[in-house]
């Protein structure tokens, strides 16, 4: 079908698009943060230095806090601003604010934060010892299982045991706008304007820790330049602090983190630890898997529990295997806390599982591709967690896509010959084969009971009303195309409403690849509600639609005609929390990519040459944009595995500077050449599953597996950076 | 200007150094700033008999865009296309990137592979510096508060060989890990290296052995001879053992094909 034109993209491209940082509000002040400067301790004083006249600045700390000093997530063991002890670099302790922001950024260096140093853990891989405990008895945020068959006796009797251990590193999300806030009391009503992913997510937080209820806190998101995650958690706390100062200094109060602040004090992607011990046949199918996951959570426990749950549920990869069993640790260091990032813990146990799969593959002496190509889940089979998968979709036909389109078995024999005529350029050619649930995990969307209103405007038109965000991945376009579809209208006909907490019921979160298969789902669901509020059929459309909006505003000129949704599980989707056992995920989407890379033995840098993305995601509501989704994910994914370095000091980054991160340029990344297949899901809007999390999960492993097929060198982490590789190859 | 404000001020060129550090270090720098731009004399390049002269303003892109510094000073247009991408080689100059005095200035190490001088121009006259001796340590240089870089002089030696190679962190918008200069004209062999000590230097060891022709049989070899002329440290860019032995595989590589001596020699089993 035609793309749409993104709804937002010319305002987009002629910078007319107002983010948060361009709004100017009457009389606001703008407000700054003192962080601790050391990575746990007891905060013994708290010093204000006489390089400013204090009397011009509102300064807030923790006793400023009206309602609990806690970040309402998961758990509450975050606090607003530390109070009597630190647990990270950077953990926001005293805020000011002042009319300029200049003379906020000299207050913050007046500002000494003493504090009494204790053991902190900045190795999450090593064992705490006692003094380091902070969490529970072991520093351990949650411990998760998954258990199916018995994998000891398959591996006590499996023609090959292959052990390996993989590690990935931290990822910083880079998007473009860093997080940004306003905050400001309005007729009784505090109002919260600013970069988020999930609105209410922002609006909970601040009920909790302002102690109002729900008639006295709005939240608006404004415009947002991405998210990846980074605009999944972080912003509570940010909404939290603005509206601390602009209650206390009784005015608007903007905070814009500039780019080193953004680096150095947000959540990033979570480390991760993951040992493979696998069982295989003599045939090369997988009799056993034995996982262990650790992943570091930082300071706080944040999402770091859901995070180890699609981690440890995407761990096993796309592969039938009757014996699993899959151990799962979310661990506290002192680091700022690592939080949601695109893929969500799967990209992490997935980059283990798919050069774990190519290790077997050398191992046994078979094609990588053939290996996986006799493991594929079909239709019948299960997964680990013992789920049925019965979509209809050919996983070994998109396997067969991905290297027909690269020329799989062609380069391998093209690299083998270039490899051995080049003085010190090296060719490889690597797979990964993967998948993504779409939503929320096991019950996740049953408990968040997620509603979407759709009215009939006075002037006939449409306005859809969720609570789900821009964030540069096509909401909008996305939302109008499914309702314009379903009520047979032009989309200049539908009306997105601003994602605006007094206005839109709680569609929820804008995560987990969930908004177009979920919320796109309550969006055709409340049309057809509209309809019938309308007494209308669901063969009545168009014009026929409009006419009877209009009569209705004439007949009933003080309400409004709305139709609503509420969520509803797929027939058949069951899932118990406590065993781990069920439909962990209502539809999964499947996909093989393909890499060539070319490092050179001079610099021991590689170069993603050439790139192949198969996937099958549904029905893909726009091409554009769809192909927009798998390009970027790839290209996250290129400076995920080989170039995105946090350099760690005292579990603060180090090189918190966009001139020292290093994230991929144009110049970086080859052309990805993008293929879907599309097996349409019942359940999902116009028969979508979630697109916007899968490409994160395949490329890392499919590049690291062509380093490894070019070099013959077992390199299991990443990023696998040039000085990393020069390591491996010169010592092994 | 410069001399009134007692040696506190600071002078403006492209600007592409000093913003990077706006607005939080600006704070220490609690005074004058003296935007050079209005000074159109100092834009211009010009060739002369003997030298090309690079004003203190003169940006890469206009090197970039003289087709006969392409033919005449190759290593100078292949330096200035490294140096970020096309936005910051219009603003950043030559003088700024010599001023600067960062140890991984490309641009300072294709000067200085050409024997270039730079004059520096005061109230009390002007000084002329082979760029080469021009440093004195990290961020240390013979370049007085009260003075201006007015001019870079590049003689026009012909080179049988030129060439700058840079190893950045990425393809395009990369600091150098290691970039290295590589000349040979009249005057000898001329092996300049950035990021590997605490300024942009010769490696003199390496010229004088390229100059003897002293056999160098593998890449260890030059390990062994850059050990004398460079002291790579470890930071958040990269590694020392990775700096000193990049460096030594890529000269390898670049001079193995240009000279006999360089590399597995003929009749060695
Ligand atoms: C995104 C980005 C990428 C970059 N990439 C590279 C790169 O790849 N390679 C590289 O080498 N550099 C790089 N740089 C650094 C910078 O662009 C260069 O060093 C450039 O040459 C600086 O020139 P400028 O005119 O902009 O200097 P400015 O920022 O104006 O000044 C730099 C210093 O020189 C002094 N100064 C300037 N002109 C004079 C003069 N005529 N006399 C005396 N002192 C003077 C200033 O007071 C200041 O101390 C990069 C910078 C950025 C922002």
């Amino acid at each position: 079908m035609r793309s749409s034109r993104r709804r937002e993209g010319i305002s987009k491209l002629t910078g007319q698009e107002r983010y948060v940082d361009d709004l100017t509000v009457e009389g606001c002040w703008w407000g700054m943060t003192a962080r601790s400067p050391v990575a746990r301790g007891r905060i013994r004083e708290i010093r204000f230095g006489r390089g400013v006249d204090w009397s011009e600045f509102v300064v807030v700390d923790h006793r400023d806090i009206p309602g609990a000093n806690q970040v309402r997530l998961i758990e509450l063991d975050q606090p607003v601003l530390a109070s009597d002890r630190v647990r990270h670099v950077h953990e926001p302790v005293v805020l000011v604010a002042h009319r300029s922001r200049q003379m906020c950024r000299r207050a913050i260096r007046e500002i000494e934060i003493v504090v009494d140093p204790e053991p902190a853990v900045l190795d999450y891989r090593i064992k705490p010892t006692p003094e380091q405990i902070q969490y529970g008895p072991d520093n351990v945020f949650k411990h998760l299982r998954i258990e199916k068959g018995d994998v000891d006796r398959a591996l006590a009797s499996a023609a090959h045991v292959i052990e390996g251990v993989y590690e990935t590193g931290a990822q910083e999300h880079v998007y473009l706008e860093p997080q940004g806030m306003i905050a400001g009391e309005e007729d009784g009503v505090l109002v919260v304007r600013g970069s988020m992913q999930c609105p209410y997510y922002v609006l909970n937080a601040l009920m909790h820790a302002l102690g109002r209820d729900e008639s006295h806190v709005r939240v608006v998101q404004t415009p947002t330049g991405g998210g990846f995650g980074g605009k999944e958690d972080f912003p509570s706390n940010l909404a939290v602090h603005a509206a601390l100062l602009a209650l206390k200094s009784g005015r608007p109060i903007k905070m814009i983190y500039d780019r080193s602040e953004d680096m150095g004090s947000t959540t990033k992607r979570h480390p991760s630890l993951v040992r493979h011990r696998s069982g295989v046949d003599s045939q090369g199918r997988l009799v056993a898997q034995d996982i262990e996951m650790t992943i570091d959570g930082g300071a706080y426990v944040t999402l770091s529990p859901v995070v180890l749950s699609r981690g440890i549920i995407h761990a096993a990869g796309p592969y039938a295997c009757e014996n699993v069993r899959i151990v799962g640790r979310a661990v506290l260091s002192n680091s700022v806390p690592f939080g949601a990032f695109r893929g969500f813990g799967a990209p992490q146990s997935q980059f283990a599982n798919e050069r774990h799969m190519d290790r077997i593959a050398r191992t046994i002496g078979m094609d990588p591709a053939e290996l996986r190509r006799r493991n594929l889940i079909r239709d019948g089979q299960t997964t680990s967690t013992g789920q049925v998968i019965s979509d209809g979709t050919d996983r070994v036909e998109v396997l067969e896509r991905a290297l027909c389109r690269s020329g799989y078995a062609q380069k391998k024999e093209e690299c083998v010959s270039f490899n051995a005529a080049h003085p010190y350029l090296r060719r490889g050619v690597g797979l990964a084969a993967f998948y993504h649930g779409s939503g929320f995990t096991g019950s996740g969307e049953v408990y968040l009971s997620s509603c979407v209103d759709v009215a009939g405007l006075e002037d006939g038109r449409i306005e859809i009303r969720t609570a789900n965000t821009e964030i540069g991945q096509g909401t909008l376009t996305i939302f109008a195309t499914i309702a314009a579809e379903r009520l047979g209208l032009d989309e200049s006909q539908i009306v997105i409403a601003e994602p605006d907490t007094a206005r839109v019921p709680n569609s929820g979160p804008t995560v987990a690849s969930r908004t177009a298969m979920v919320v796109g789902r309550l969006i055709e669901r409340a049309c057809d509600d509209l309809r019938r509020t309308l007494g209308l059929s669901e063969a009545d459309t168009g014009q026929r639609l409009r006419d009877a909006i209009m009569k209705w505003w004439a007949e009933h000129p003080d309400t409004e005609p709305v139709g609503h949704a509420r969520y509803e599980s797929p027939p058949g989707v069951l899932w118990d929390d406590q065993t781990y056992r069920g439909d962990a995920y209502a539809a999964f989407a499947w996909a093989t990519h393909v890499a060539e890379v070319e490092v050179d033995l001079r610099t021991f840098a590689t170069r993603v040459v050439g790139f192949w993305a198969v996937q099958e995601v549904g029905r893909v509501i726009n091409q554009t944009l769809a192909r927009g989704q798998i390009q970027g994910g790839v290209v996250q994914a290129i400076g995920w595995a080989l170039m995105e370095d946090c350099v760690w000091d005292d579990g603060a980054m180090a090189n918190a500077q966009l001139t020292n991160y290093i994230i991929p340029t144009a110049c970086d990344v080859p052309s990805i050449d993008v293929e879907f297949l599309e097996n349409p899901y019942p359940h999902g809007a116009m028969g979508a599953k979630g697109i916007g999390e899968l490409p994160m999960d395949g490329p890392a492993p499919a590049i690291v597996n062509a380093v490894v097929d070019a070099l013959g060198v077992e390199a299991s982490a990443i990023p696998l950076t040039p000085e990393r590789l020069m390591e491996l190859v010169t010592h092994g | 200007m410069l001399s009134e404000a007692g040696g506190q001020a600071t002078l403006l060129g492209g600007t592409t150094d000093l913003f990077v550090h706006w607005p939080e270090r600006m704070l220490d720098a609690d005074g004058v700033f003296i935007d050079l731009s209005g000074v159109g004399a100092l834009r211009a390049h010009r060739w002369e008999d003997e030298a090309l002269v690079l004003g203190g303003l003169t940006t890469f892109w206009d090197i970039i865009q003289d087709e006969r510094a392409d033919r005449e000073m190759p290593v100078l247009v292949q330096a200035a296309r490294t140096v970020g991408a096309v936005q910051i080689q219009t603003r950043g100059t030559w003088a700024g990137n010599i001023a600067n005095a960062s140890p991984a200035a490309d641009g300072v190490a294709a000067l200085m592979v050409r024997d270039a001088v730079v004059e520096l121009t005061s109230c009390d006259g002007i000084e002329t510096i082979r760029l080469d001796e021009f440093y004195l340590g990290y961020k240390q240089m013979r370049l007085r508060r009260d003075q201006i870089i007015t001019s870079i002089r590049v003689p026009r030696q012909s080179c049988s060989v030129e060439r700058f190679i840079k190893v950045g962190t990425r393809q395009a918008q990369a600091i150098s890990k290691i970039g290295v200069a590589i000349a040979q004209s009249q005057a000898g062999w001329r092996i300049v290296a950035n990021s590997v000590a605490p300024a942009v230097c010769r490696c003199r060891t390496v010229e004088r052995a390229l100059d003897d022709r002293v056999p160098l049989p593998h890449v260890d070899a030059l390990v062994e001879l850059l050990g004398s002329d460079v002291s790579p440290i470890d930071d958040i860019r990269s590694t020392a053992a990775y700096r000193r032995g990049v460096l030594a595989r890529v000269l390898y590589h670049e001079l193995a094909p240009l000279c006999e001596w360089v590399g597995p020699q003929r009749g060695a089993s």
